[in-house]
C-alpha cells in the first residue's frame, strides 16, 4: 500500500512537471498580454512609446467633459462596428448551420462519388482566408468580375453591380465568402454526429411509415443537436472576432467594419494603444458574456467532468 | 417515375454544390494563367496558357522568401506545440490531480480569446524580448491558438486509451518520461499527425499577428505578402500575380489535406464532438 501511494504522489509531481512548459508558455503568451491589454485600456499609452503613459481611469471607455461624452461607449463608430459584428456573426452562423446540416444529410446517404464530394468539401476550408478573400474580391470585381458576368448573361441583373462598394451588398458579400469557407466545417461535424445516430432509430420510424421530413425534425435533429451546439459555439466565437475577410475585401468602411478591424486601426494605424485596448477589452468581455449565456442556455458540458 | 425525379434532383443538388465549392479555385487558376489585357476579359475555359505571372512573382517580389518564412514558422509552431502538448496531455489525460478540470476549462477558455484582445499586450512582450519584425516573435505568439487546441485534442485521445497500457510499464518501474516517449508516442502518432496538420494550417493561414508584428517584406509570411501585393500603380491590383501566388500556396495545402483526409476529419470532430 505505501508503495502505491508513493507511486501516485510521484505521478502527480511528474504531472505538474510535465504541465509546466505549457503553463509557462500560456502565461507569457495569453494571460500576461490579456492583463496588460486590460491595463493599457486604463492608460493613454501610444504605440510609439509604450513605456511612458499616464493612468487615466475609465476615460477611454466613457468620460464626460465640457458638456460632451467621450470614450469608446459613446463612439458612433464603435456602435456601428458592434452592430456589424453581431449582424455578421448571427447571419453567417445561421446560414452555415442550416446549410451545413442540409449538406451533411445529403452526404449521409450512400451514392456514387460520395468520397469525391467529401474531399471537395475540404477544399474551401483548406484555402487560407487571405487567399479566399482575394479570390472572391476578384470574382466580385465590379468591372471585370466573373459574378457580374454570369448574372448579366443569365439576365438576372441589367448592369454590373458594385458588390464590395454598396453598403448592404458588401456585408452580404462578406457573409457569402464566410459561408463558402466555413459551411464545410459545420457539415463535417454534423456528418460525424449523423453517423453516430443508431440505425434502428430510422428503422423504427420507417416501419411506422413516418414521413422522412418528420423523422428528421423529431428524431435526427434532437439526436445531433448536442454536437451541433458545440459546432455553433465554435463558429460564433470565430465570427465575433472576424478580421481577415473584412480587412482585405472592404477595409475600414462603415458598412462592414467589425470590432477587430476597428481595434487594430486605433491600435496600429492611429497608434492609440489606450483607446485600442479599450475596444479590444470590451470585445473580450462581450464574447465572454455571450459564451457564458450560450453555455448556460444550451446546458453545454464541454467535457471537464468526464475524467 | 417519382423515384427517378428524386434521383435527378439529388444529382443536380450535388452538382451545384460542387460548382459552388470548387469554382473559385478553378477561376483563380484560370486567372493566374492569363496576362496583359486578357486578364480583364472574363472567360470560362483557358484559351492560351501563359506562365508569366508565376515567373513574375518569383523574380519581382520576395515571394520565395515569404514562402520560406511561412514554412519555417509553421513547422516550428507545429513542433513546439506537439512536444509541449503531448507531455501536458499525458498529465491531463492520465493522472488524477486536484484542479485538473479547472485547468482543462481554462485551456478551453484561452482558445476562445479573440486574438485582438491580447494584441497590445503581446506587442509589448514582443518588443521587450526584441522580437519585433522577427519570425521568432510570430512562432512565439502563434502558441496562443495552437497550444490550447492541440492540448485539448491530445488530452481527449489520451484519456480514451485503456489503463492496462500503462499499468505494466508502471509495475516495471518505468518513469513517466519513458512511458510517454516509448508507449504513448507511438500510440498517439495518428492523433498527433491530425492535430499537427490542423496546427500547421492554422499557423500557415494566420494573418492578424503576422500583419501586426512584422514590418519588412523579408520577414512577411505568405498571407501578409498576398494581402499586400502591390502593382505598378497604387490603384491597379496585379490580379494575375495575386492569383498565381494564391494558387501556389493553396495547392500543396489542398494536396496535404486530401492525403490526410480521414485522419483530419477524425481530429476535427474529436475536438468538438467527443469533447
Amino acid at each position: 500500500m505505501p508503495r502505491r501511494a508513493s507511486i501516485s504522489s510521484q505521478r502527480v509531481r511528474a504531472a505538474w512537471l510535465f504541465l509546466s512548459p505549457m503553463l509557462v508558455i500560456l502565461a507569457v503568451v495569453a494571460f500576461w498580454p490579456l492583463g496588460r491589454t486590460l491595463y493599457f485600456s486604463l492608460t493613454n499609452a501610444t504605440l510609439v512609446d509604450m513605456t511612458h503613459y499616464d493612468f487615466v481611469g475609465l476615460s477611454n471607455y466613457l468620460a464626460y467633459e465640457n458638456g460632451r461624452w467621450y470614450g469608446v461607449l459613446s463612439d458612433p463608430q464603435w456602435r456601428t462596428a458592434l452592430r456589424n459584428t453581431l449582424v455578421f456573426a448571427i447571419i453567417s452562423v445561421t446560414l452555415e448551420t442550416i446549410l451545413g446540416v442540409l449538406i451533411a444529410v445529403l452526404l449521409n446517404t450512400t451514392f456514387r462519388g460520395r468520397g469525391f464530394m467529401r474531399a471537395a468539401m475540404l477544399v474551401p476550408w483548406a484555402i487560407p482566408t487571405v487567399v479566399s478573400a482575394q479570390m472572391w474580391s476578384w470574382m466580385l470585381n465590379d468591372q471585370f468580375g466573373v459574378i457580374n458576368d454570369i448574372l448579366l448573361k443569365a439576365g438576372a441583373i441589367s448592369e454590373p453591380v458594385a458588390w464590395l462598394a454598396d453598403p448592404v451588398l458588401s456585408m452580404a458579400s462578406i457573409v457569402l465568402v464566410d459561408v463558402w469557407k466555413t459551411t464545410p466545417f459545420v457539415a463535417l461535424l454534423a456528418l460525424a454526429a449523423l453517423q453516430m445516430v443508431p440505425k434502428d432509430c430510422y428503422e423504427a420510424a420507417r416501419v411506422d411509415g413516418v414521413h422522412p421530413v418528420r423523422v428528421f425534425f423529431h428524431v435526427t435533429l434532437p439526436l445531433i443537436s448536442p454536437a451541433l451546439a458545440v459546432a455553433v459555439i465554435f463558429r460564433l466565437l470565430d465570427a465575433m472576432r472576424m478580421f481577415d475577410l473584412v480587412y482585405i475585401m472592404t477595409g475600414a468602411t462603415d458598412a462592414t467594419m467589425t470590432i477587430s478591424v476597428l481595434a487594430r486601426r486605433e491600435l496600429v494605424d492611429f497608434q492609440d494603444v489606450g483607446y485600442g485596448s479599450a475596444v479590444s477589452t470590451l470585445l473580450f468581455f462581450i464574447i465572454a458574456l455571450l459564451t457564458s449565456v450560450y453555455m448556460v442556455a444550451m446546458r453545454l458540458d464541454l467535457g471537464g467532468k468526464r475524467p | 417515375m417519382r423515384h427517378l425525379l428524386l434521383r435527378v434532383a439529388f444529382a443536380i443538388a450535388c452538382g451545384l454544390l460542387l460548382v459552388f465549392l470548387l469554382f473559385p479555385l478553378y477561376y483563380a487558376l484560370l486567372t493566374s494563367l492569363k496576362s496583359g489585357s486578357e486578364l480583364f476579359r472574363v472567360t470560362y475555359w483557358p484559351a492560351e496558357i501563359d506562365f508569366g505571372n508565376y515567373i513574375r512573382i518569383w523574380s519581382e517580389q520576395s515571394f520565395a522568401r515569404n514562402i520560406a518564412n511561412s514554412i519555417l514558422v509553421s513547422t516550428c509552431v507545429v513542433g513546439i506545440s506537439l512536444a509541449v502538448a503531448l507531455t501536458a496531455a499525458f498529465a491531463l489525460g492520465r493522472v488524477r490531480f486536484a484542479g485538473r478540470s479547472t485547468l482543462l476549462y481554462t485551456i478551453l477558455g484561452i482558445s476562445m480569446f479573440p486574438q485582438i484582445a491580447v494584441l497590445s499586450g503581446l506587442f509589448e512582450v514582443i518588443r521587450v524580448f526584441g522580437l519585433y519584425n522577427n519570425l521568432a516573435g510570430l512562432i512565439f505568439s502563434y502558441m496562443i491558438f495552437t497550444l490550447p487546441f492541440t492540448v485539448w485534442v491530445l488530452t481527449t485521445f489520451m484519456r480514451d486509451l485503456p489503463v492496462e497500457i500503462e499499468e505494466a510499464a508502471i509495475l516495471d518501474g518505468l518513469g513517466p518520461f519513458v512511458i510517454i516517449t516509448r508507449i504513448f508516442l507511438p500510440l498517439m502518432a495518428p492523433a498527433m499527425a491530425a492535430t499537427g496538420l490542423l496546427a500547421f494550417i492554422a499557423a500557415w493561414n494566420e494573418f492578424l499577428f503576422a500583419l501586426t508584428f512584422t514590418l519588412s517584406n523579408e520577414q512577411r509570411t505568405v498571407p501578409v505578402a498576398i494581402a499586400l501585393i502591390t502593382g505598378a500603380s497604387e490603384y491597379e491590383l496585379p490580379w494575375g500575380n495575386v492569383m498565381a501566388a494564391s494558387v501556389i500556396v493553396t495547392l500543396p495545402l489542398i494536396a496535404l489535406v486530401l492525403v490526410l483526409q480521414r485522419r483530419l476529419v477524425a481530429g476535427l470532430t474529436a475536438g468538438a464532438v467527443k469533447g
